[in-house]
Formats: structure tokens, C-alpha cells, sequence
């Protein structure tokens, strides 16, 4: 299902040329409209007319969260207050939360993207989507909802919790789409499992985001649920879910790059990379008025790759999404995600990714320490056991990073575990 | 036949051991046996107890890491070579020893092994033939 087949399908040339006069007229938009570009712009000496090709986008400076905390509350917008119909906020585990708000046209937009994503998923009007998505601030629930209906869809607001209720639901509507977060849907289909229900389940897809998730979480999800498990992706502060989304092909998230303009900058030295290339994920909303972004640096690192999809999309596609460029530590030269560690450890049965990671440099030389609580399903009476989940461990992080790290069993709970967020780094370093 | 045994992960951290054994005392808990395995880096405390699972309460409110799982429990005579005798029984049917630990009774003139073998059903099926007694869950819980 192709819901916006002239958009979705467009030859790139022509894309770009739509791509070009969007990004003119949202950038003298912000411009003229929200005085922290204007300052901004100034500062660097830009003028929107400074403008004239895709490439001169590298000129305009990057926008990132913190800017937006600081024009807490409705500082970055673009129109009135009274033009703005809705407003959602990001969790603000750090600080003050991220605002942003949507006039009528930017729900419009929402639900448009939202229908396309849905849509990949292979929903139509005959579907029932059963949203486990949080409604409220958040933005998936609603996300979810304005593109289900757009498309005629029968849109179940479930929200999450209540599993019982989810199950009954689902097994007695009849649910073909389920959206929730990925693990939130491996809990269900346990759940199912367990009362014996799995069969009168009926479900076709699901679409999957909200949280970091790995190729060996779809398979299970596909196996347990008999579903196409799919990845979206979003962000608050562009728009909500709806930015990319998988298609049946599994090959990667088109981005609705018609509305989103992507680019992948180096964390390091934010200069552009080559396509396929991974690196930081840079977004800037060509179409948004509420809230127009420029150059939003997301701190997602993914990878581009452009061409004609299987499914017929011309849409430019991410990959999953391996890591927050914010998470990056350099170990002995060599730049190490958190989440590659973790994707690491849940390649290891039994085990939780409830870990941290601690690095010192006792003799010139970086080492790093990895501590793993140990859950329940991985215990065993058997020292030789532990130790050889331990190992495991071990040689599945090195062949995840490259570095061999020293792992270290401990006892659940006795990695601090912060509201939200765990941290997962410490840093021991004497630089 | 088989004897239920509760195992808790313990990092190796000063007072560990402490907060278990505590736990279970403030719970009510006996225990009849016990035995540590220890590394470098962590420890598995291992215990018979007359009620595994108001043990196993205790534990899980305390958030501790266990399973439980099955052992044997094989009365061998005081004195020397007692052992030897069990042993060479499961050695002569191929069946691995993973772990034991022994305790000698109050009353009786001999000491209970608890055994953890990769075979338990062949274990039990070989040392009974040779005549070696297997002590039954109740008795080891009453010890």
C-alpha cells in the first residue's frame, strides 16, 4: 500500500527541485518569523538568500535541544500562540521538558506522514489498529491516531498497560496493526502465549519505535506474534512519529524527506558524510508552521541510503537507528557505543540490558569494565555455567566493538538506576 | 528422592552474605545445609532448608538473584573411605560429579553428601543398586 504514490514514488531529480523550494521558503520563513533564527542567522552572517541549492544548507547554523529548552515555552514558535491547536511535549528526563506546537496544518502534515507510515505497514480502511502508544503529552498515541483515521482505519486508544485488557481486545476485535513499543509488544505476546491465545490472534503488522531495538527483537516479535514487525522512527521536536518508517522490504526507514530534510553529519567535526556513511542524524522540517526547525541536530546515529526501493518508494532510507552520538566514548581511539554493547549482551540468552560500563586507564592504556546484573533467568547453581555466560558475554562485545573488555557479574539492582535514564557510563579517565 | 536446593548469586562484596543469611533468619528460616562456591569475582551461596518456598519469599522481597534446583542427598558411613565408596559408584557409571558438599548429622554416625551430578535420575538409579542410601527430601529437611 502506497498511501501518497506521487510523493512517495517521485524520480529524486524532481524531488530535489521540491526539496530546494521548500528549504528557501521555510528558511526566510523561520527567518522572518522566530527571532532566535534571525539572531542566529545573523550571527554567522547568513541571509536566507544565501540560499540557492540543497548543498548551501551546510551553511545555515545547527539547532539542538538545548536551544529549545531555552526558549521554554513557546519561544521557537513561529505563529501566535492562538494559531497553535495542539501541543506535545518530550519526557524532559534532563531538565525542562521540549515543547512544541502544531497549528492546523501541521496535524494535517502529522497525519499525512502518518498515514504513509501506517500505510507501509500495509494498513488500510479495512484494518483495526490497536495503539498501545502512551496517549496524552507524548506523542506517539496521537501520532498513531490522526494517520489511522486519515486513512479510515479503526483506530483502537488503548494506550499501554492493561494487559489483560490488550489481550481480550485483541483477540475478540480481532486487531490486524499493533503500535507499542517494541518491548512492550514481546511482553504482550507473551502474554498470549501464556493463556493459550496465540492462535485467535490476527495481527499483520506491527509498527515498532519509541525505543532502541535490535534485528534478533524483530525475529522473535515475527515468530511469536506471526506478524511483519516493522521500525518507525520520530522525534518530538519535528514532528512526533511519522518522520520514517519501514516498509514490508525491511531494508531500512524511508523518511518522508519531502517534509524532512535529511543529513548525516560527523558528531565530531559536524561536517556532511558521504551517503552510507553512519553518523549523526540532522533534520530540518521544510513544511512545519508551527514550529519550523532548522538543522536540528537529532544525535541519532543512522546511515542514508538513496535509490529506488523494492516497494517502489523513491524515498531516501535510514537504517536503524545505532546510537546517540551524545553516548560516544572514544576508547583507545576507537568510538564505542553504549548500544552496541547492549545489542551485544541481548544476543546473550537470559541476559537483561541492565549494565553499565566503566573505563579507567590504570597503565596508559584504556580498559573497560563491564558490569552485568545478573537476572534470574541466567543464574544457575553451576559456577561453570555463570562463567560461561560471563565469557560469552565477553567475546560478543569484542565482536561488537572490537575491544576486548573485562565483564563482571553483579547482583540486580546494584547498577544505580536514575529516574527514566540509567546512566551507563563512567568515566574513570585521568585525561 | 530429590532434594530441593535453593542457590543466590553473591557479588563479592563486603556484608553480601550478611544481608542473605539475614534475610532468611528474619523470615523464619532454617538452614539445614549450606555450602559456598566462590571466584575471584562473585560467589554462589547454596542452602537446604526445611521450607524452600517461604525461603524463596524471603528472598525475592529481599531482590536477591536464585533458582532452586535439585540435588541428591546420600547417607555414607563416618568414617574413612565412606565417601570413596559413593563416588567410585557414579565414576563407574560415567556420571559426572558437578559439585558436593557433606555435613555430619547430630543423632546418627553418619554424614549426609549433597550431591549435584550432570545426571541426577542416573545417579539415584546406580548408588541405590550398590546399596547406598538415599535420603528422602523429609528426612534431609528434619536433619
Amino acid at each position: 500500500m502506497i498511501w501518497d504514490r506521487e510523493a512517495e514514488c517521485m524520480p529524486e531529480k524532481q524531488r530535489q527541485q521540491l526539496q530546494l523550494d521548500r528549504l528557501k521558503a521555510i528558511v526566510s520563513y523561520a527567518y522572518e518569523n522566530v527571532p532566535f533564527y534571525r539572531k542566529r542567522f545573523k550571527d554567522k552572517k547568513i541571509k536566507p538568500e544565501d540560499i540557492n541549492s540543497l548543498s548551501d544548507i551546510t551553511k545555515l547554523p545547527f539547532t539542538e535541544k538545548a536551544d529549545l529548552r531555552e526558549g521554554y515555552p513557546f519561544g521557537m514558535f513561529a505563529v501566535p500562540r492562538k494559531e497553535i491547536i495542539e501541543i506535545h511535549t518530550s519526557s524532559g528526563t534532563t531538565g525542562k521538558p521540549v515543547v512544541t506546537g502544531y497549528t492546523r496544518r501541521d496535524i494535517e502534515l502529522w497525519s499525512q506522514v502518518m498515514a504513509r507510515a501506517l500505510s507501509m505497514a500495509g494498513a488500510t480502511s479495512d484494518d483495526i489498529i490497536q495503539n498501545c502508544y502512551g496517549y496524552g503529552l507524548f506523542t506517539g498515541g496521537l501520532g498513531v491516531h490522526y494517520g489511522g483515521q486519515k486513512i479510515g482505519a479503526t483506530v483502537v486508544p488503548i494506550s499501554a498497560g492493561q494487559t489483560k485488557r490488550q489481550i481480550q481486545i485483541m483477540t475478540d476485535f480481532g486487531t490486524t496493526i499493533l503500535t507499542s513499543t517494541p518491548s512492550y509488544a514481546l511482553y504482550l505476546a507473551e502474554a498470549v502465549n501464556e493463556e493459550g491465545l496465540s492462535r485467535k490472534v490476527k495481527l499483520k503488522a506491527g509498527v515498532f519505535g519509541a525505543e532502541m531495538w535490535t534485528e534478533r527483537m524483530r525475529d522473535e516479535l515475527e515468530k511469536r506474534f506471526n506478524l511483519h514487525a516493522l521500525n518507525i522512527y520520530g522525534l518530538t521536536e519535528i514532528i512526533g512519529p511519522g518522520v520514517a518508517q519501514e516498509c514490508l522490504e525491511k531494508t531500512g526507514l524511508h523518511i518522508a524527506e519531502d517534509y524532512f530534510y535529511p543529513e548525516i553529519i560527523s558528531p565530531e567535526t559536524l561536517e556532511p558524510l558521504p551517503e552510507g556513511q553512519s553518523g549523526e542524524l540532522v533534520l530540518t522540517t521544510l513544511t512545519r508552521e508551527g514550529m519550523p526547525m532548522i538543522r536540528f541536530r537529532t544525535k541519532d546515529i543512522t546511515s542514508l541510503t538513496r535509490g529506488v526501493c523494492k516497494c517502489g518508494r523513491t524515498l531516501v532510507k535510514m537504517s536503524r537507528i545505532t546510537g546517540r552520538s551524545d553516548d560516544m566514548i572514544k576508547i583507545r581511539g576507537v568510538i564505542v557505543f553504549p548500544s552496541q554493547i547492549e545489542r551485544a549482551l541481548l544476543e546473550v540468552k537470559g541476559v537483561e540490558p541492565h549494565y553499565q560500563i566503566i573505563i579507567t586507564r590504570p597503565h596508559h592504556l584504556d580498559e573497560i569494565e563491564v558490569q552485568v546484573e545478573v537476572s534470574q533467568k541466567m543464574f544457575s547453581d553451576e559456577v561453570k555455567r555463570l562463567e560461561e555466560i560471563r565469557k560469552k558475554i565477553e567475546d560478543k562485545v569484542e565482536s561488537a566493538i572490537g575491544l576486548r573488555v573485562k565483564v563482571t557479574l553483579v547482583e540486580p539492582k546494584s547498577i544505580p538506576r536514575s529516574e527514566g535514564k540509567a546512566k551507563r557510563v563512567i568515566d574513570n579517565r585521568k585525561l | 528422592m530429590k532434594v530441593k536446593q535453593i542457590s543466590i548469586f553473591l557479588e563479592n562484596k563486603k556484608g553480601h552474605l550478611l544481608e542473605v543469611v539475614d534475610a532468611l533468619g528474619k523470615a523464619g528460616v532454617n538452614i539445614r545445609a549450606l555450602s559456598i562456591a566462590d571466584t575471584s569475582e562473585f560467589g554462589i551461596l547454596r542452602i537446604i532448608v526445611p521450607d524452600p518456598d517461604s525461603a524463596k519469599k524471603a528472598l525475592k522481597k529481599g531482590g536477591f538473584t536464585f533458582n532452586e534446583n535439585d540435588v541428591i542427598a546420600v547417607g555414607v558411613s563416618d568414617r574413612p573411605g565412606g565417601l570413596a565408596a559413593a563416588l567410585k559408584i557414579l565414576s563407574e557409571n560415567d556420571i559426572n560429579v558437578e559439585y558436593l558438599y557433606a555435613f555430619v548429622t547430630k543423632s546418627e554416625e553418619r554424614a549426609v553428601v549433597v550431591l549435584k551430578t550432570d545426571d541426577l535420575d542416573k545417579s539415584i538409579k546406580a548408588l541405590k543398586k550398590s546399596g547406598i542410601s538415599i535420603l528422602q527430601p523429609k528426612e534431609v529437611y528434619s536433619l
